[in-house]
């Protein structure tokens, strides 16, 4: 026993990433603060519409008749960011009345499952055009690669190592993430401040690119990091990890590679009794109204979830043999700022709603997403 | 985890219990083609559907013929999950995409796998640690030192080892031939040797196996690392699956608490000494039929939980509430 | 694996005779984390651990009435995760539903543990597995309720019990409410286990349900009493964790291990037989302060696995050993 507890011990502390992906890549970064900055084409105010630079791909040659079927693969709706997206989804599917019929499955979080749930999909041979939402990059590759050879593919959110699909749809992504959140900091505190970094899980690529790129520009704005913590996205567990930090020492600013967790992170220091520094949130209601109540210094960047839209779009466009964004059709990715605020906090919503949808204008909302 | 003073298994409830499993999985399949018709998708009744529906749980199968074996002498292992990440990734990022590392790949799988076995094992039979807390604790051990190391997809299998997953002998898929022929060895085992005889003998009772002479402490450490071998086999079905290992992939496939659903939903008893494992290629099969009939019938995917929670106790109820013995 | 050698005398063990381990392990941690970090010392400090340990100190002491009957209840977990989102659900922001909905909450772990028991007791399904499905069912439950994510936010009148202080008490400043609610639970449980018939009652059968059923305990009914008394304890952890951490999809995930791990470390017997409500409570403040005390060490959290898992399989082992050198 003793000599294992060496090994272990010894093999944690050596903790060396054996070949560890490439999650601080300073083109990446660049390029993702370049398109942050960029003017979108395509109609204002519409941003599900709208893409950022790249090409057209014409579809008209891939010869699906309306009304087509098309089918979803879906990694799983196994948190409030995946239900608020395919709630869209299904209410942009009633926009569109090339799209017969939609089938759904599921693959509830496991990459193994999913690849079985292609195959049967393929196998079923009722599919025109499917759509597929990774649950894994690596993983769902293969898997991808034959359903490109028997119908055309669109992949939205995480993407796949084959450019096979017609377009992978995606905003900005993770260096705009940690960017927009990071540079609001830098902006509101003054150099030598102490920052505290919250992160969910390691190793989920779209996470890892958040925090990289927020450490990036903290460090180089002379911020002092106090700590980076794995909550696991749990509200309790943040809640105790910021306590311990408030026990110890002093917090100015807290950034957040997603907001899930920050109303916790803030009711920490309410309870406490110290003033809220200033915060990075998300577009969740909860965070936007605790935001607005209490006055706070705080941003929001988001990961929208009107791409979940714009994949139906790309699927009827195929359908239409109308030329659309690709091979990627890369989305606006807006922050919500004390400017814009007061457009996005509704009291009606649920507290886990994403406020950026692109979604308060469809028919049965503010139903379907469980407003009232 | 017997409770002492059980009686002695009876001779007709013993014959029921080697049916049922039969009269599962034709329950199952009836539902399976019932929903296909009155959802007017006969096309999922072809030859090809239902080699894609066995194809389906190749991973899940493989890990509970070797829950069956620890189940088997009433023991249990929650490690498994782990493991399979763990063994993934080692063969992953020992081939590298190298087509001349997989077989030392694969050997050194397998040998972690008999090593956590041999660790179980001598745990349970030896500190005489409940099992559940045993694996447990070892579980949490091995994800610790694998997340330290990796965070993410490692490594890279090469395409020689694909064929592993992806590969074709006619309509078959390999890894349905495969995961059979595991099967038929592991029956052959049970059903043939004198090892075979003695798991039956300890899990029934393993102080009258002691007092007829049976080393029933080599017994349970070898059941244990059968079982973490099926795992490790298991991690490198998922490498080659996945192109590739990563440190959630057992865990996100719950592999440890579906591994043990299968085996008890194959009529294999938790408290050890009675079952085998064509019930559990049953209830792999069961649950591979379950999940497509999800996905035909298009249900949601959290009905689908409620509903797989309900099945899985149904199945065992359907068992155990014959048996006339005080269960905990 | 209940060995009958060991003398059937609850009552010697009602007296607790000697310092249980537990105890000494909890010192030496608080010990390690006043030396890391003085702030210990003080309200704060002290008052932020008990409340932080208070769900955990709950679950424990359901979880010890059902593993000392000889069962496992892993559908607490879950059952966490069902109160938090049904009370979203309900109160909706609503501070005076917190007048019903809290009751019916209560109600439904009432259900839940009274299901758990009736499955396990006359459906004859092992509790380990009647509890898996109840965990799966309930998850599927809380998400088919809310669609996927909660409704509605938590009034703070019933985040009262999981968030606010009692200023102005002299002595130490100031007490967290939910450290008075689970002073009292712990009271009632350990009251109901050490000086009451139940407590033998749930003990008896845990150490033999047939010698136990032949003289005279009423076996179905005290089963079904040690889960409803698990599922009761599970609904006061979700109010309590709803209030202090508020609304999200997966509380209560991972607590069930975690109770069971706490009520092992204060010395529970897994299968039965054994266990003490205090002590469960030890073991759930000890495991709190090896969280905290990794966190201060600012270990990442690979190692906390590890350290985890090691100290689980140690705990139990020395416990075995202990056992069978002291002939009990």
């Amino acid at each position: 026993m003793k000599r294992l507890l060496a090994t272990t011990g010894a093999l944690a502390l050596s903790a060396l990433p054996l070949s560890a992906q490439n999650f601080d890549d300073p083109e990446e970064f660049a390029r993702q603060q370049e398109q942050l900055q960029a003017e979108p084409e395509g109609p204002e105010g519409q941003p599900w519409l709208q893409h950022i630079g790249g090409e057209m791909v014409e579809t008209a040659d891939l010869g699906i008749e309306a009304p087509a079927t098309v089918c979803f693969s879906n990694a799983g709706v196994n948190n409030p960011w995946r239900v608020v997206g395919f709630t869209n989804m299904n209410q942009e599917l009633a926009n569109h009345d090339s799209i017969g019929e939609f089938i759904h499955v599921d693959a509830e979080g496991s990459d193994d499952k999913q690849i079985a749930d292609i195959d049967d999909l393929l196998a079923g041979g009722e599919c025109d055009v499917m759509i597929v939402s990774p649950n894994t990059t690596a993983a769902l590759t293969p898997a991808v690669e034959r359903a490109c050879e028997a119908m055309p593919v669109i992949v939205f959110d995480r993407g796949v190592n084959t450019d096979c699909p017609v377009t992978f749809v995606h905003p900005v992504g993770g260096y705009g993430f940690g960017i927009q959140g990071a540079e609001f900091i830098a902006e509101n505190v003054e150099e030598g401040s102490d920052v505290l970094m919250l992160r969910i899980l390691p190793g989920v690529d779209v996470l890892e690119t958040r925090y990289s790129a927020g450490r990036r520009i903290l460090e180089e704005a002379g911020m002092n990091i106090v700590g980076a913590e794995f909550t696991d996205g749990d509200n309790a567990q943040t809640k105790s990890i910021v306590e311990d930090y408030l026990q110890r020492g002093n917090i100015d600013a807290v950034w957040m590679d997603a907001g899930a967790t920050a109303v916790a992170a803030i009711e920490a220091f309410e309870d406490s009794g110290y003033d809220i520094p200033v915060f990075v949130g998300e577009d969740q209601q909860d965070f936007l109204r605790k935001w607005q109540d209490e006055g706070m210094t705080a941003i929001a960047p988001t990961y929208p979830t009107y791409q979940w839209r714009t994949a139906i779009i790309a699927a009827a466009r195929v359908i239409e043999g109308e030329p659309l964004p690709g091979p990627e059709w890369v989305l606006p990715q807006p922050a919500i700022t004390q400017e814009n605020l007061a457009e996005y906090v509704n009291p009606a919503m649920p507290p886990l709603h994403y406020a950026m949808c692109g979604c308060d204008e469809m028919e049965n909302y503010p139903e379907a997403w469980g407003g009232n | 985890m017997s409770v002492s003073g059980d009686p002695a298994p009876r001779r007709p409830a013993f014959r029921f219990e080697r049916w049922a499993p039969l009269i599962l999985l034709g329950g199952a399949f009836a539902i399976y083609v019932v929903v296909a018709f009155a959802t007017g998708q006969a096309q999922y009744l072809t030859f090809e559907n239902l080699i894609a529906i066995l194809g389906r749980s190749i991973a899940l199968g493989i890990t509970a013929i070797g829950q069956t074996f620890v189940i088997l002498v009433a023991s249990i292992d929650l490690s498994v999950a782990s493991l399979i990440s763990a063994t993934a990734v080692l063969a992953s990022v020992i081939m590298d995409g190298e087509p001349g590392m997989i077989l030392p790949a694969v050997l050194a799988a397998l040998a972690l796998g008999g090593v956590v076995g041999l660790v179980n094992g001598l745990v349970v039979s030896g500190l005489k640690v409940n099992p559940l807390i045993a694996t447990l604790g070892m579980s949490l051990i091995i994800q610790g030192c694998l997340s330290a190391f990796v965070s993410n997809f490692a490594g890279a299998v090469p395409a020689e080892f694909q064929v592993f997953a992806y590969g074709q002998l006619g309509p078959f898929p390999f890894a349905l031939l495969f995961l059979l022929a595991l099967a038929v060895l592991a029956w052959a085992v049970l059903r043939f040797t004198k090892f075979g005889s003695d798991m039956y003998a300890v899990g029934g009772s393993e102080e009258a196996a002691r007092f007829a002479g049976i080393k029933a402490g080599r017994v349970l450490v070898l059941s244990h690392v059968i079982c973490s071998v099926c795992a490790a086999i298991a991690g490198l079905y998922l490498a080659s699956r996945l192109r590739s290992g990563a440190p959630w992939i057992g865990s996100d496939g719950v592999y440890d608490l579906e591994s043990i659903a299968v085996v008890v939903i194959g009529g294999t008893v938790l408290a050890g000494g009675r079952g085998g494992i064509w019930g559990t290629m049953a209830g792999m099969l069961i649950f591979s039929l379950i999940d497509s009939v999800f996905n035909i019938a298009g249900v949601d995917s959290f009905a689908k939980q409620v509903l797989r929670g309900v099945i899985i106790v149904a199945a065992v109820a359907f068992y155990a509430i014959r048996s006339k013995r005080i269960v905990a | 694996m209940t060995d009958g050698t060991r003398p059937r005398g609850a009552e010697r063990r009602l007296r607790a005779p000697r310092i249980n381990p537990v105890w000494i392990l909890l010192a030496v941690l608080i010990a390690a984390i006043i030396y890391m970090n003085t702030g210990f010392v003080e309200p704060t400090g002290y008052m932020n651990f008990l409340k932080r340990a208070a769900p955990l100190a709950i679950l424990a002491a359901g979880q010890v009435y059902v593993i000392t009957s000889g069962g496992f209840d892993l559908s607490v977990g879950s059952l966490i995760t069902l109160v938090v989102v049904g009370s979203s659900m309900l109160t909706n922001n609503d501070p005076a539903a917190t007048l019903w909905v809290i009751p019916l909450m209560l109600g439904l772990g009432l259900v839940v543990g009274f299901v758990n028991g009736l499955v396990v007791c006359f459906l004859r399904v092992p509790s380990l597995i009647a509890t898996l499905g109840m965990m799966i069912t309930l998850n599927g439950l809380a998400f088919l309720w809310s669609g996927g994510a909660p409704r509605g936010y938590l009034p703070d009148t019933y985040r009262f019990f999981g968030r606010e202080l009692i200023r102005d008490v002299p002595l130490v400043g100031f007490i967290p409410v939910s450290v008075i609610v689970m002073a009292v639970v712990i009271g009632a449980y350990g009251w109901l286990m050490h000086r009451a018939n139940l407590g033998r009652q749930v003990h008896a059968i845990g150490d033999n349900p047939v010698a136990a059923h032949l003289a005279g305990v009423p076996v179905a009914r005290v089963r079904i009493t040690a889960f409803v008394l698990s599922g009761l304890s599970g609904a006061v952890a979700g109010i309590l964790l709803g209030g202090f951490a508020g609304v999200s999809t997966d509380v209560g995930a991972g607590y069930e291990l975690q109770a069971i791990t706490a009520a092992v470390l204060g010395g529970a017997q897994l299968l039965g037989g054994r266990g003490s409500v205090p002590a469960a409570f030890g073991g759930a403040l000890a495991l709190t302060a090896i969280f905290t005390l990794l966190n201060f060490l600012g270990l990442p959290q690979p190692v906390r696995q590890v350290v985890q898992g090691l100290i689980l399989i140690a705990a139990v082992a020395l416990a075995m050993h202990r056992r069978r050198q002291t002939g009990t």
